[in-house]
């Protein structure tokens, strides 16, 4: 059963600017509080409204569960494979290896309060991003998987 | 006996949450070796400004590891549950 216009408009209008802070929490992880899992949960939320303001069959129409779980399937291998590519520059599993090589993510930092830079901090944006995408999947699609239970006509 | 061994363990619970309500002072822990050393050596060691994120993604990265792991098999608990039944599969809701 859909909920009524009001919501489901209401739904569509927010869900942009949701997703939009979401991915900011994300990406500015190793700069501002926050971090993956913080800017995930907050993503899902946004899925997770319009799951409430949709009706199931509608959202399935549009947004099937294998899509959902790929998504958080491919954050953890994303996850994993990053701290794997340590073992390949022979330090040990989880070193952040992308502080010592190449170019990009490696500026240094002041100790300190500073203005903070996007362009640090080594692997663990990489991380961030790679949790962010699996926790935004696993939490939207447990309660897809909740909504699947429920009886109801359209 | 049963009633003392339950008495004895309310008994030194609630001294033990009385004397860290009370006895110890809040703001000043006692072992500060180890967050003096992330906020000293954080930002230098690991580039990130935020020392929560250097912990959790850097120097304890097994740990978020089995986080993520824990989440997965979450996931996969929820879909178990709420899984689509077979025609002949026989079961019952309470």
């Amino acid at each position: 059963m859909n909920m009524s216009k009001i919501v489901r408009e209401a739904a569509n209008l927010l869900f942009p600017f949701i997703l939009v802070f979401g991915f900011y929490i994300v990406l500015h992880g190793h700069l501002t509080p926050g971090g993956g899992f913080q800017g995930g949960a907050v993503i899902a939320t946004g899925f997770v409204l319009l799951f409430v303001a949709y009706s199931y069959p509608q959202i399935t129409e549009r947004i099937g569960v294998g899509a959902l779980h790929n998504t958080e399937t491919l954050g953890l291998l994303l996850f994993i494979v990053t701290a794997l590519i340590a073992l390949g520059f022979g330090v040990t599993f989880f070193t952040n290896w992308m502080l010592d090589i190449g170019p990009i993510l490696n500026n240094p930092v002041a100790f300190g309060p500073n203005p903070g830079d996007l362009n640090t901090a080594g692997v663990i944006p990489v991380m961030n991003i790679a949790v962010g995408i699996e926790v935004l999947g696993a939490l939207s699609v447990i309660v897809l998987y909740m909504m699947s239970g429920t009886k109801e006509t359209i | 006996m049963k009633n003392l061994v339950i008495g004895a363990t309310v008994l030194i619970l609630c001294l033990g949450i009385l004397y860290v309500g009370v006895g110890l002072e809040f703001g000043v822990p006692l072992f500060t070796d180890m967050d003096e050393y992330f906020v000293s050596h954080g930002q230098e060691q690991t580039g990130g400004n935020n020392i929560v994120t250097d912990i959790v993604f850097d120097f304890r990265g097994f740990d978020t590891l089995g986080e993520a792991t824990v989440l997965f098999t979450a996931v996969l608990g929820a879909g178990l549950v709420f899984r689509k039944r077979g025609e002949d599969e026989e079961y019952e809701y309470e």
